[in-house]
Formats: structure tokens, sequence, C-alpha cells
């Protein structure tokens, strides 16, 4: 007994090492760790993405009184309507428009911020991104009084220059192009910090090459600039059009849909049918017509970037 | 001592009074306890002292139940009280009582409490309620929510005194005046001469300011214009009723040449800017509950001094004003059913729906008919008596509207809520479209909604 007491704690520690080894093996397991670690990504993204998405699709083939199955009836009933048609071509003008021109003036913006030397270039871009930061629905209604229908302010300074009043709400392609302008008055600065960041990260031994090969301005931007930005204009455009894509504030504000239905975009129409008229399964039918359009639009720019990248490697 | 001569009977007698004792003093200590908590979600009213007058009675009628009650003031703002509503039947957990704003009761009848019992007893002691508030808050044959007085109003037009006189040749205070008669004129007051007056009124540079755009207000004053035409878009069965109908196309057709007497931005118009438009000076005529007068009392006294308010016009088919109530319903899965029901049948009495009505200064309307007497409206002013006929009163011979009805509840609200009164209105006068390829255009959209269920 005395000699197997002597051996007792070794077989202990033996027993203990063991249970060490063992949690040492599945600490080293990478796979089980990364795994650990995106747990409370996962639980965010099935709770706060996959789960509403899910449930959206369930409500969707509900009936009105979410009592019954109803198949595909809502999309059916959707695809008959005139207004739906025309909510989605103004959705997909809305956000295609919107999109081009917050890109466009970015680009200018950041280039032009690019030039300026880095004392003055805070203080400029500290101003430029005072839109991105103002709560859209806040700086909306700001703009809505600017084209209030009867007392915009715009159109008293237009008549300072005998220029007539301008219909901002009224008419619906002034409608419209008031809401793309907000739009674009928000998110410009957006694009603007995005490809100012890239800008600065394009060695200037590149320019200074093809300076030396007498590439001219226009040149030194399609063949130099372009290229080293590609990934960030192309990543920078996707997410910019599933936020406008989706933007549901802006219209609310200005226009709440009209005049006659003719600037509501997705977001708001299915607020109005699902919450406001009470058909919550034919409202979650029409957000869902935004998720194939916009995964669409994700494969085909993720595809690009990636196809970019392996070139580069 | 005296403890040792203690029989044990007598320490049984001396514990048994202690006991009897102490629980008698105790017990109001105990029942002032309020065990229940009522928690109350009511709308946010735009009267600032409204609020003040729902906590008053709901503390009043609390303490004197023993009951706790919570009043949470949701407003309507962003459509905060719909997500509330729709939050809390998603979820099924919540307030035991909410405010209904016009449609809701339709909406969610099956998730709210029966209130036939509570109802009846209002009806034998007050009267019976209008018809648009039956239309709207009995269904299927049962009460299943309470017409509110807090937050329900009326929408007759609020005129420009002076104005109409002097541009449409109209004293609209000798008409209806501040009492139960009708006066010189008061049976020429119908659309017919309200097209007249707005033609007038547009040329002087006084336009009358009646929006036609998506929002309520638009909506409700439409719907009151058809409904005078004796034209209806769907009947009680749900059944489509635009084609070939002969009332809606006249109805249609006096919409259209009102509009050209209109702003010519009242497509855009939302619910502040008919009031906007009043309160500047710059409109003769609105159709809004008193809150314009109100907010013109405070910011352009020299312009509520000379204001108005008056019934609807009559059309064809009679005269309608616009109505847009509130209701009180308790949910069904509320676990204080009978308390609930309780306050609201206290809050539906005369003296307290008479507060709540002081209180917005005359905003509020009571359900029952036998109600529309308080006397804030004879006293408001100035000018005094301005709105006197801005409920419903014998000699107006008026009844309350809701757009879209007789239609069933769950399709007119949909119609309601897509403004497809107006718009088919907007499509012929803005759209240039004819009369006919708007109709088509409205009955593909309603037998649409119907095939929805």
């Amino acid at each position: 007994m005395v000699a197997d007491g002597s051996h007792a704690p070794g077989g202990m520690a033996s027993r203990s090492r063991g249970r060490a080894n063992a949690m040492q093996r599945f600490a080293r397991r990478r796979s089980t760790v990364a795994f650990l670690m995106t747990v409370p990504l996962l639980a965010i993204i099935i709770g706060l993405v996959a789960y509403p998405a899910a449930y959206a699709i369930y409500l969707s083939t509900l009936n009105r009184r979410m009592t019954a199955f109803a198949g595909t009836l809502n999309f059916e009933l959707l695809f008959e309507s005139d207004t739906f048609w025309m909510v989605a071509f103004q959705s997909c003008f809305f956000a295609i428009t919107a999109v081009v021109l917050k890109a466009s003036i970015g680009f200018w913006l950041a280039h032009m911020l690019h030039h300026i030397p880095d004392k003055g270039q805070r203080k400029w871009r500290g101003m430029l991104l005072v839109p991105w930061v103002i709560p859209p629905a806040l700086s909306t209604l700001g703009w809505w009084w600017m084209f209030d229908p009867s007392y915009s302010s715009i159109n008293w300074l237009l008549a300072v220059i005998s220029v007539p009043e301008v219909p901002w709400l009224g008419h619906h392609w002034w409608a419209r192009i008031a809401i793309i302008m907000v739009n674009v008055w928000i998110g410009a600065p957006f694009f603007m910090i995005m490809y100012l960041a890239a800008l600065k990260s394009v060695p200037e031994q590149l320019y200074e090459a093809a300076m030396i090969d007498g590439a001219s301005s226009f040149q030194r931007l399609r063949y130099v600039t372009l290229p080293m930005m590609a990934n960030i204009i192309s990543i920078t455009v996707l997410f910019s059009l599933i936020v406008t894509f989706a933007n549901y504030d802006i219209v609310r504000v200005l226009t709440n849909g009209g005049p006659r239905d003719l600037t509501h975009v997705f977001a708001s129409y299915a607020f109005q049918v699902g919450i406001l008229s009470g058909n919550i399964p034919r409202g979650a039918a029409v957000s869902l017509f935004m998720f194939p359009i916009l995964a669409l639009c994700a494969f085909f720019v993720l595809r690009s970037v990636t196809r970019r990248n392996k070139e580069q490697m | 001592m005296a403890f040792d001569r203690m029989t044990r009977r007598d320490v049984l007698r001396a514990s048994a009074l202690a006991t009897v004792a102490g629980g008698t003093l105790a017990a109001p200590a105990v029942h002032a306890q309020p065990t229940t908590t009522l928690r109350c979600g009511f709308w946010d009213h735009w009267v600032p002292a409204g609020n003040g007058a729902m906590r008053e009675l709901c503390a009043e009628w609390g303490e004197r139940n023993r009951v706790n009650v919570q009043v949470d003031f949701i407003t309507s703002v962003g459509n905060q009280n719909l997500l509330t509503i729709a939050a809390q039947a998603q979820s099924r957990s919540g307030h035991d009582i909410l405010s209904f704003p016009t449609w809701e009761p339709a909406a969610k009848y099956d998730m709210l409490e029966p209130l036939d019992d509570v109802m009846g007893r209002l009806t034998a002691k007050y009267g019976p309620v209008n018809a648009a508030a039956e239309y709207l808050g009995k269904i299927r044959g049962k009460w299943v929510a309470i017409p509110a007085v807090s937050g329900t109003q009326m929408k007759p037009a609020c005129v420009r005194f002076d104005l109409m006189e002097q541009h449409a040749g109209i004293d609209i205070r000798a008409m209806w005046p501040a009492n139960d008669t009708r006066g010189p004129g008061a049976d020429t007051w119908n659309w017919d001469t309200f097209l007249t007056a707005a033609e007038k009124c547009h040329a002087a540079g006084v336009p009358f300011g009646m929006p036609m755009g998506s929002f309520t207000d638009a909506v409700d004053t439409v719907g009151a214009i058809m409904a005078s035409f004796g034209a209806t878009m769907m009947d009680r069965e749900g059944k489509v009723t635009v084609q070939g109908n002969a009332k809606l196309k006249t109805a249609v057709e006096y919409l259209v040449k009102l509009s050209r007497f209109l702003p010519n931005d009242v497509w855009a118009w939302d619910d502040g800017a008919n009031n906007r438009a009043l309160i500047s000076g710059r409109s003769a005529l609105i159709f809004n509950p008193p809150s314009a007068w109100a907010v013109a009392k405070r910011d352009a006294p020299q312009v509520a001094e000379k204001c108005w308010t008056v019934p609807v016009p009559a059309g064809p088919e009679g005269r309608f004003t616009p109505y847009l109530p509130y209701f009180w319903g308790i949910w069904s899965f509320s676990r204080n059913k009978g308390p609930a029901k309780q306050l609201l049948e206290f809050l539906s009495e005369r003296t307290s729906a008479e507060k709540q009505t002081n209180t917005s200064n005359g905003y509020d309307i009571p359900p029952f008919v036998s109600m529309n007497n308080f006397e804030v409206w004879a006293k408001e002013g100035p000018p005094v008596g301005t709105v006197y006929n801005y409920p419903l009163r014998a000699h107006h011979n008026a009844t309350a509207s809701i757009a879209m009805a007789p239609a069933p509840a769950e399709f007119a609200v949909q119609a309601y809520q897509q403004a497809l009164n107006t718009k088919v209105v907007a499509r012929i006068a803005q759209g240039g479209e004819t009369i006919d390829q708007s109709l088509d255009w409205l009955h593909r959209e309603l037998t649409n909604i119907v095939r929805g269920g």
C-alpha cells in the first residue's frame, strides 16, 4: 500500500496532465477557436439579418390577416399592380442616378482635396463631411423647408433673379430631382472620404514614371489612378447602392411618395402598404423585391473585385 | 404579579383581541396599496394641455378604485403609434389599453376584447354614437373599441369671413350664426355655391386651401365631397362599384373643376400646409379642426379674429362632415380587462368627456351625439362663437363621414391610406389622363386590394 501510495500522486498528476493536454489540443485547433471567436458576430447576423429576412419571407406567404398560408398570392398581386411597377422603376432610377452622381461628385471632391496642402486640407475635409454627419431625417427636414410647396426659400431666392417658381414637390419630375439632390448632398461626402483615402495610397512613383513617359493628366487618371482605385470604387458603389436602394427617410419626409405615388421607392411603398394600410404580408413582399436586385448587383461587383485581385497577385 | 394570576383562557382571549385589533388597525394601510397596475398608451395630444386632462382623469379613477394607472403618451408623429400597435400585436404584449387611430380597430379586431357591455351601458345613458364611429368601431356586430374623445376631430370649413364677404359676397357668419338656427342663405350653402366662391377667391389671390395629396386632410375632405354626391367606390359587401358609376363620375368631374381654383401646388400639400395657408392670410377657407384657428390665435391674432367655423357645404345626397376618430381598445392578451373596461367607461362619461374637450380648447369631439352641446364651443373666441358650429348640430342636418365608407373596413383602410380618391382626381387634373382612364386605373387598384383578401 505504501508503495502504491507513492504512485498515487503520480497517477493524479498524469491525469491532470492528460486534461491539460486535451485543453491544449482543443486550444490548438485553430478552426474551433476561430469558430468560437466568430460566434458573437454569427449571433448578430443570425439575430438581426437572417432571422428578420426569413421572417419577412414567411410573412410574405401569408394572407392579409396573417391567419392562413397564401403561397405566392402577394407577389402575383404586386405584379398586377400598376403602382408597384411604377415604384420598381422609381427605385431603380433613384438609386442608379443618385449613386452615379454621388460617386462622380465624391471623386471630383477627393481630387480637389488631394491637391490641397495638408494643413488646409483638414479644414475642408471637416466642412465637406458635415452633410454626412447630420442625421438624414433632420437634414431632410431642412431641405423640406427649402422646397416647401408654398414658402420655398429656394424659390424666393430664384424670384430675386427673376426665375419663375419651381414646383419642387408638386410636379413629379421636380420631386424626383429634389429627392435625388438631397440624397446626393447627404451621401457624396462618404464617397469623397473613401476616394481620398484611396488616392493617398497610390504610390507617387507611378505618377512620376507616367510623367516621364509623357502621359497627360487625363492619361494619368485613366491608366494610373482609376486602376489603382478600381476596387475601392466598386466596393463603395456597391455599399452605396444597397443603402440608397433601401432609403426611406428622404422620401417619407420630402414627398410621402407623392404626387400620385410618382416618388415612392420600395421602402416607402412597403411601409405604406404594410404598416399604414395594415397589410403586413404585402408590405413584406414589396420589401423583398429589393433583395434579388441587390444580390445580383453584389454578385457582379464582388466577382469583378475578386478577378482584379487575382490578376494583381 | 398579575402575570402570575393569568389563566390559559385569559391568554387566548387577549391574543385573539390583539389579532382582531391589529388586523383592523392595519387594514386601511394594507388595502390602500393598489394591487393592480393598468398600463395605458394614449395618443400624445397636439394641444399640450390635452395630455394633462387624461393624466388627471386616470389618476382620479385610479385613486378611487385603488388601481395603479400608468399612462404613456404615444405620438402619431412619424406614425409612432401605428408602429407601437403593430409591435404589440406581433409580440402579444404591451399596454392593457391603447389608443387606436381610425382604422386600427378594424385591422386588429380579432386581437381586441369585445366591449359590447361597456358600449351598451354608455349608449343607454347617452344615446347613440354617430354612424361613422359605429362603422369603424363595431366590427362584425361587436364593439371592439370605444370611440374616444381625446384626439377625435371633425374637419368642417374654417372660413375667413372678411375675405369671403369681400370676394365672394357671402356673409358666412349670418348664414351660420353661433346658435342653433340657420341664417339667411344657409340652404344655398352647397357645392355649387362653394365652386363659385372658390373661383372668385382664387381670382382675388386668396384661393381656398384644400389639399389634394395623400395626407389625411386631403383624403377626408375629398371623401366627404364624394359622399355628398352619393359616390362610392366599393359597396358594403366589398364589390368594386367604379365602372358605370354615374355618381362617382359626377363627383370626380366636380373635383377636377374645383381643383382649377385651388393653389397649383395642392397636390404636394401635407396636413400642415392648409393650416399655414390660413394662418399666413393667403387663403379664405380651409377644412380643418379648430387647431388651425388656435395656432392663428397665438401666432397671427389678426387672422384668428376673422375666422369662423361653419358646416361643410351640402351635395345632392346630403351634407357630410369629414370625421377622424380615435378609439380606446383593450388587447385580448391584457390581464386586467375588468379594470380596463371600468376605466374606459369612466373616461367616456359626460363629465370626463367635457373635461377632455375643455382642456383641448374644444378640439376633441365626443362620439355621443348628445354631448355635442358642451359650453366650450359657444364660449371660445375671439371672435366668440367662432367654433360653435365645429361639432355636428341638429340644424346642420349633417352626417359624420369617413372616406371610403361603406366598403368593408379591411379594404377601405388600404384605399384610404393609398389615397385612391385624391389620386383619381390628380391623374386627370395633374396627370392629363381622361376621366375614363383614371376610373379604369381606380377599378384595377381596388380590384387588386379586394383580391388580396
